[in-house]
């Protein structure tokens, strides 16, 4: 078969020709960002000639600032774990606010099943159950803290797709359903002292690992099943995806308890990572991850962006609240510039769809 | 009822509550036949198809597909047993490109005990895609793009090439040039000769009096709920259609029916 057997009037197939991928805006949006913060790491008056992302002393092998890359991927792992799974109910046309409030709640859920019952030989002072719920497996806290998530994600799910409540409200009250069941199953103490197999989930660069891993799962499903495509088919049209035969209901279910089931997995990697698990943890993650999936490309009408795009995104993130404090600009600054380059990507998202239409 | 005909009604009849839609209705349609379904707005037409598509359940009466007797649940019934319908409404997703909208909901898998998140056959789709577009003629620069960047004659004819893809039995376009320009129509109705050639049955329902002239072998008149003329093209003109249409006529087997 030729590349050239349907061309019409001239028109030739070239399949050679691929359309410029959005992913390459924020990626030359990220080297935009570094290159801006080397640049005022050069020239600011009181940065002596400091690198921002490159090694500017000799005493290291690598050419890299290792130990800020390091800090940059960490900082923005857990919550990019739920960026992932809100990336697939944005690409519905959804929005997923209770992601932040489920962290919580399930990182409290999987910390008293991950207890330890000794600390230093003096009993567990931070004990939530008693002994028998001390020292038990890994994969109980793991499994208890994904089926109260998968749990939260069916009732979304269940509510926005055969109640037709509209996502923002219902996520909006699991919102604050998952704060107050974080609060109350300890009675708002924190709980502490995790075994060792489960301080190792959340340790070192494990989040990252998570993190990375989670992305080229998730990228493939996106990409290359089933699932994904009807994903992007409900988001693009979602009568057109009823008229074809998807069942969309059933499939909304399914999106909103994976989205869920990742944001708990993260409340799992954070309990692991603090090696404590309080009520009021994982404060405007779902934000975060939401504006993760919105720099990185994800339309919040629906049917387009990709899972690379939003790791991309949450580098973005990380970049710039890394390099606010590089450049000794407090937290105060950060939030009014990651706020307004939220608006910027959501401004150039529009302004793309425009273009098209 | 002999095997020769595609799809054969008796007496189908659906209410609306106390609004009598369509009443009676005996339909027959042979094999490589083209016909049109005209009428004016609200005698029957598409309420008509949708008891064939299997959109909503008739009242009463049965239908007949290949000599089978059917009853269609939903569309999807009546997709499975070989019935494509083009809708007025163009059911694409924007964002997705040609071989994902013509596989959209029967996509081509393999790995199928991974469920949902069986893989698909990207290479496959394609393939018939191209075979697909080749077969109806429909010419489409790079059937890779997304649906978006299309015009209006190309998505449409995208739906279309649906029903060649799949080899339909029986293939119903709702108005599909309706909504299209003079080029984009020509294209359209290029590919329903294309069909005509292939020996494809098709229910073509329009306003379109030269487009109809031009299509099909036979025009069936709804009026007012009831059918009310049969009509071999090579008998009538559109003068006689339109008397048919306005009720200054009636053909001789359907007196008394309106």
């Amino acid at each position: 078969m030729s590349d050239t057997s349907h061309g019409t009037g001239g028109l030739t197939f070239d399949k050679t020709k691929r359309s410029w991928p959005n992913e390459m805006n924020i990626l030359l949006a990220l080297i935009i960002i570094i290159v801006i913060f080397e640049i005022l790491g050069q020239i600011l008056p009181y940065m002596r000639d400091q690198s921002f992302l490159f090694d500017s002393k000799d005493r290291f092998d690598s050419i890299f600032n290792e130990a800020r890359l390091k800090i940059i991927i960490l900082q923005v792992a857990i919550i990019g774990i739920i960026a992932l799974g809100v990336t697939q109910v944005i690409i519905t046309a959804g929005i997923d606010l209770s992601s932040g409030p489920l962290v919580a709640a399930t990182a409290m859920i999987a910390m008293s099943f991950g207890q330890t019952e000794l600390v230093n030989g003096f009993p567990n002072p931070k004990a939530l159950f008693g002994t028998w719920a001390m020292d038990l497996p890994v994969i109980v806290p793991i499994v208890a803290g994904l089926a109260f998530g998968a749990f939260i994600g069916a009732i979304n799910g269940t509510f926005i797709a055969f109640l037709r409540i509209p996502p923002f409200i219902a996520t909006l009250g699991m919102f604050l359903i998952c704060r107050g069941i974080a609060l109350w199953w300890s009675g708002g103490n924190p709980i502490s002292f995790p075994t060792a197999s489960y301080k190792y989930i959340g340790s070192g660069m494990m989040p990252v690992v998570w993190f990375l891993s989670l992305a080229v799962i998730f990228h493939l499903i996106m990409r290359y099943t089933v699932y994904g495509k009807h994903t992007y088919a409900i988001g693009s049209n979602e009568e057109a995806a009823r008229m074809s035969g998807i069942n969309v209901k059933r499939h909304k279910v399914m999106v909103y308890t994976i989205a869920s089931m990742l944001a708990a997995f993260a409340g799992i990697v954070l309990a692991s990572k603090s090696e404590t698990a309080q009520a009021g943890m994982g404060e405007f993650y779902e934000l975060f991850a939401i504006a993760m999936a919105v720099i990185g490309g994800i339309s919040l009408q629906g049917g387009r962006g990709s899972i690379i795009g939003t790791v991309l995104g949450a580098m973005v993130l990380g970049v710039i609240r890394s390099g606010f404090t590089y450049i000794k600009l407090d937290g105060s600054y950060q939030l009014m510039a990651m706020g307004s380059i939220i608006i910027a990507a959501i401004v150039l998202d529009q302004y793309r769809q425009r273009n098209k239409a | 009822m002999s095997d020769d005909l595609v799809l054969k009604t008796e007496e189908l009849t659906k209410h609306y509550g106390g609004v009598h839609a369509l009443v009676g209705a005996n339909f027959e349609m042979k094999k490589g036949e083209h016909v049109a379904i005209m009428g004016d707005n609200g005698a029957g037409k598409s309420t008509f198809v949708r008891q064939i598509t299997g959109v909503e359940q008739r009242t009463s009466g049965k239908v007949w597909l290949y000599g089978d007797e059917v009853n269609f649940a939903g569309p999807l019934d009546a997709r499975e047993a070989g019935i494509e319908t083009v809708f007025q409404t163009l059911a694409l997703a924007d964002d997705l490109d040609v071989p994902d909208n013509l596989f959209l909901g029967r996509e081509k898998t393999f790995a199928n005990w991974l469920g949902p998140f069986r893989l698909l056959d990207y290479k496959g789709m394609r393939n018939d895609t191209i075979a697909g577009l080749e077969r109806t003629g429909v010419k489409i620069p790079n059937i890779r793009n997304s649906i978006r960047n299309m015009s209006g004659g190309q998505r449409q004819c995208v739906a279309i090439a649906r029903t060649a893809t799949f080899a339909s039995k029986l293939t119903i376009m709702d108005e599909p040039t309706a909504a299209l320009g003079v080029q984009e129509t020509a294209q359209v109705e290029n590919i329903i000769h294309t069909l005509k050639e292939a020996g494809e049955p098709l229910i073509l329902v329009s306003h379109n009096m030269r487009q109809v002239m031009e299509l099909v072998d036979r025009i069936v008149v709804f009026r007012r709920g009831r059918m009310v003329a049969n009509l071999r093209k090579e008998d009538t003109d559109g003068q006689d259609v339109v008397a048919y249409i306005t009720g200054a006529k009636t053909g001789a087997e359907f007196e008394g029916a309106a």
